[in-house]
C-alpha cells in the first residue's frame, strides 16, 4: 500500500569552489555548502545583529565538529568576556583553548595610550595573527570587527593600504576567514567599506523591531563563484547557538505517499472517499468561534494515537490541561495518550516571540519527537505577531518541511462571519490539500454547525454540507436535511422531520378518501355505460326491428308476386295461399 | 620632570626594515638629549619572537612602548616627528608643546 513516488533529482556536476561548512544550521544550506575555503568572508550587519556571534560559531563548530582549528581576534571584547558571553551556549572557549583547539586574541586599541609619528605598517598585527595560526595549526580565522583599527589610528592611508595587504595575506595563507564589520550609513554595507577588500562572499545581518517583535535576518548579498540563496533568511539565536532557516525549499520535489490516515470521525472519513485524508498532507480546518475546530483536530489526535502513533499538538489559546478537561466532555481521554507518551503538547501565546522563533521551536520539537501528525491549534492567533504574509510565508516553510517529513499536518483556523474571508484566511488555503470548512448555520433561533469540505486534493470528496453535532459520546454528524425552505438543521430539523411525518399520514388519509370518491365515480360512470348500452341496444333493436319487418315485408310481397305470377299460369299450389294469409 | 625617574623604553620591530631603523635611530637621539643616563631601550625583533607581541598589545610596528614610568604609553611609527614623541613619552610637559 505503501507506494512511494519519488521524483529523481538532477543534479549538475560542475566543478564547485571549495568551501568550508560553517556548522551553523541552516546557513550551509544557504551558500550551498559553506563559505569560500582558504578566502576571507565579510560578515556586516549593525550593532547587536549577531556577527560576533555568528563568526565565534564558526571558529567552535570548526573546531568541534570539523577539526579545523580557529583563531578568533576580537578587537572588540576581551577574550575572557567573550568566553563568558557565549558559556551560555554551551561553548566552553577556555577548554578549547587549552586544548588548542581555538586560539583567542584580543586586540587592545586605545587612542589616548597611542600616539602617532611618522611612517609605520600593521606588521605587529600580521605577526601576531601569524603566530597564533601556526601555534595551532588554525585553517579558521575570524577578525572581530576590524574596523576598531579605524577609530585607533589616525593614518586611514596606512590604514587601508595594510588591510588590503592583510587580505591578501590571509588568502595566501590559505585559511577560511571571516571578517566582521559594522553597518555603514545609507547603502554602504560597512562603515569603512571592507567590503572593497573582501569581494568574494559577503553576508549582510540585519535585525529588525516590527509591531515590537524582533526579527533577525541574513542575507548573502555576494558569493563569488557559486549559486547561493538570495533571499533573506530569518535567524534566530537559542541556547543552541544561531539557526538560519532557509526552509522555504523553491523545489516542489517532495515525496508523496497515497497511505490514508483516518480522521477518527467515521463520517468525515467517508466523505473523504471513505479513507480519509493522505499521509503528510496539510488540512486546514477554518470556522467561525464556537465552531468545534478543536474538537475535530483533538478527535484526530486521539485517532493517531489509538493507532500508537506519535502526536504533537501545539496550543496558541488553550493551555494543554484545559483541552485535555474540554476532551473529556466529549468522551476523548488524551490524558492517556499524554501518559502513554505519545502525544505531546506545545503550549505558548503566539506572543511569546516572533513567528521565525515559533517556526524554530516548533521544528526543534519535530525533530525531536518525531510525530506522525502534528496540529497547529489555531494558526489565526499567529497574525498577532506578524503580518499575514509573513505568517503564510512561515507556513509555507512548515508546510514544505512536515510533507519532507512525511508528517499530516492540521491546522484550525478562526474564519470571521463574512464570505470573504472565508477565502482567505491567512492566505494558507492555496496551500493545504485538503480544506475542511465548519460553519455556523443560524436558524429558528438556534446555532448549529455545518460541515463541508471545500478542497481535498486527489480524491472523490463529498460536495455535501453535513450537520455536526457535539455529543457526549464524540463527534457525529448528520445529513442536513433539505426542508422546502432550504437546509435545516438542529431542532428545525427535527420539528420539519415529525411535520413531515404528520403530513405523511395526513396525506395517506386523504390519499384513500380520494381513492374511494374515484371509486364511486367509476361505479357511477360504469353505471351510466350501462344505462346508455341498454338504450343503446333497445335502440338498435328497434331499428333492426323495422329492418326485418321491411325484410319480411318484401319477401312476402316477392312470393306473393311469385305466387300470383304462377296462378296466372295456373297451377297454383294450396299451401301458397294458407302462407298468403298468414302473413296478412 | 622629575630627573629622577628611569625610563625603561621597549621598541617593537620586524626585521632591519628602514622604518625599524630610522625608529631606533630617533629614538636614540631623543634619549640622549632629553633622558641622559635616566633610560634603557629594548629592542625586540618579532620576527625572531613573535610571541611577545600579544602582551604588550603591539599590532603597528614599530612601536615604543614606554613600560616604565607608568603607565604604559605607545607610539607608533618611525618616531619622525619630535616633538609628538616627547610629548607621547612625555618627557616634555604638554603646555611646553603649545607655546
Amino acid at each position: 500500500m505503501a507506494t512511494k513516488y519519488k521524483t529523481e533529482k538532477k543534479q549538475p556536476h560542475h566543478p564547485q569552489i571549495p568551501k568550508t561548512p560553517t556548522g551553523i544550521v541552516g546557513l550551509d544550506e544557504v551558500t550551498g555548502g559553506g563559505i569560500p575555503q582558504g578566502r576571507p568572508t565579510l560578515i556586516c550587519g549593525e550593532a547587536g545583529c549577531g556577527k560576533t556571534l555568528l563568526s565565534l560559531e564558526f571558529i567552535v563548530r570548526g573546531a568541534n565538529e570539523f577539526n579545523e582549528p580557529g583563531v578568533f581576534m576580537a578587537f572588540e571584547e576581551k577574550t575572557d568576556e567573550l568566553a563568558m558571553n557565549v558559556a551560555s551556549l554551551g561553548f566552553d572557549l577556555n577548554k578549547l583553548q587549552a586544548d588548542k583547539k581555538i586560539k583567542l586574541d584580543h586586540v587592545h586599541i586605545d587612542r589616548s595610550e597611542i600616539e602617532e609619528t611618522g611612517e609605520y605598517d600593521l606588521d605587529g598585527l600580521f605577526i601576531r595573527l601569524g603566530y597564533a595560526i601556526d601555534s595551532i595549526g588554525a585553517k579558521r580565522v575570524v577578525l572581530d570587527t576590524i574596523e576598531n583599527l579605524f577609530s585607533g589610528l589616525a593614518n586611514q592611508g596606512i590604514l587601508r593600504a595594510e588591510l588590503r595587504r592583510l587580505f591578501s595575506w590571509l588568502k595566501e595563507k590559505g585559511v577560511t576567514a571571516i571578517i566582521t564589520g559594522e553597518r555603514g550609513e545609507g547603502h554602504s554595507l560597512t562603515r569603512q567599506g571592507l567590503e572593497e577588500y573582501v569581494s568574494d562572499c559577503v553576508i549582510l545581518l540585519d535585525h529588525r523591531v516590527i509591531n515590537q517583535i524582533s526579527t533577525r535576518r541574513l542575507r548573502i548579498v555576494k558569493y563569488r563563484g557559486s549559486v547561493h540563496g538570495t533571499n533573506e533568511y530569518p535567524f534566530l539565536i537559542d541556547e543552541d547557538g544561531i539557526s538560519v532557516l532557509p526552509v522555504t525549499s523553491l523545489l516542489l520535489e517532495k515525496e508523496v505517499s497515497s497511505d490514508r490516515v483516518s480522521s477518527g470521525i467515521g463520517p468525515l472519513d467517508k466523505m473523504l472517499d471513505g479513507k480519509g485524508f493522505f499521509k503528510g498532507s496539510s488540512i486546514l480546518v477554518s470556522g467561525t468561534a464556537g465552531t468545534g475546530k478543536t474538537s475535530i483536530a483533538a478527535c484526530f489526535v486521539n485517532e493517531t494515537c489509538k493507532q500508537n502513533k506519535r502526536c504533537l499538538y501545539f496550543a496558541f489559546e488553550e493551555s494543554p490541561k484545559q483541552i485535555v478537561r474540554n476532551m473529556l466532555s466529549i468522551d476523548m481521554d488524551l490524558q492517556k495518550h499524554i501518559d502513554n507518551g505519545l502525544l505531546e503538547f506545545h503550549a505558548a501565546r503566539p506572543t511569546l516571540h516572533g513567528l521565525e522563533q515559533h517556526l524554530v521551536v516548533i521544528y526543534k520539537l519535530i525533530k525531536r519527537i518525531k510525530p506522525e501528525v502534528v496540529v497547529l491549534d489555531p494558526i489565526t492567533n499567529l497574525v498577532t505577531v506578524g503580518s499575514v504574509s509573513e505568517v503564510k510565508a512561515m507556513l509555507i516553510r512548515l508546510i514544505d518541511f512536515l510533507q519532507e517529513e512525511q508528517i499530516t499536518v492540521m491546522f484550525t483556523a478562526l474564519t470571521l462571519n463574512t464570505v470573504i474571508s472565508e477565502q482567505t484566511d491567512e492566505g494558507v488555503s492555496s496551500l493545504v490539500d485538503a480544506w475542511i470548512l465548519v460553519r455556523d448555520i443560524e436558524f429558528n433561533g438556534e446555532r448549529n454547525r455545518g460541515l463541508y469540505i471545500m478542497k481535498s486534493r486527489g480524491m472523490k470528496h463529498s460536495n455535501q454540507v453535513r450537520e455536526f453535532i457535539i455529543t457526549d459520546s464524540g463527534i457525529d454528524m448528520v445529513d442536513v436535511y433539505l426542508g422546502p425552505d432550504g437546509v435545516l438543521t438542529g431542532s428545525a430539523r427535527e420539528a420539519q422531520k415529525l411535520q413531515e411525518e404528520t403530513g405523511m399520514v395526513l396525506r395517506s388519509n386523504a390519499l384513500s378518501m380520494k381513492d374511494r370518491e374515484i371509486e364511486r365515480k367509476r361505479k357511477v360512470l360504469e353505471a351510466k355505460i350501462g344505462s346508455l348500452q341498454s338504450e343503446f341496444e333497445s335502440v338498435e333493436e328497434e331499428l333492426n326491428k323495422i329492418y326485418i319487418e321491411e325484410e319480411l315485408v318484401k319477401k312476402v310481397a316477392d312470393k306473393n308476386r311469385e305466387e300470383i305470377t304462377k296462378r296466372r299460369h295456373g297451377d297454383a299450389p294450396a299451401e301458397n295461399k294458407n302462407k298468403k294469409g298468414k302473413n296478412k | 620632570m622629575k630627573p629622577a625617574e628611569k625610563y625603561e623604553l621597549r621598541l617593537y620591530v620586524a626585521g632591519k626594515t628602514a622604518k625599524s631603523v630610522t625608529a631606533l635611530t630617533n629614538l636614540k637621539k631623543y634619549c640622549e638629549d632629553y633622558l641622559h643616563g635616566q633610560y634603557t631601550i629594548e629592542v625586540i625583533d618579532l620576527l625572531l619572537e613573535p610571541q611577545l607581541a600579544e602582551g604588550d598589545q603591539i599590532f603597528a610596528i614599530p612601536t615604543l612602548v614606554r613600560k616604565v614610568p607608568e603607565p604604559i604609553r605607545k607610539i607608533i611609527g618611525d618616531l619622525s616627528n619630535e616633538e609628538k614623541v616627547l610629548v607621547g613619552l612625555n618627557i616634555r610637559p604638554v603646555n611646553m608643546k603649545l607655546s
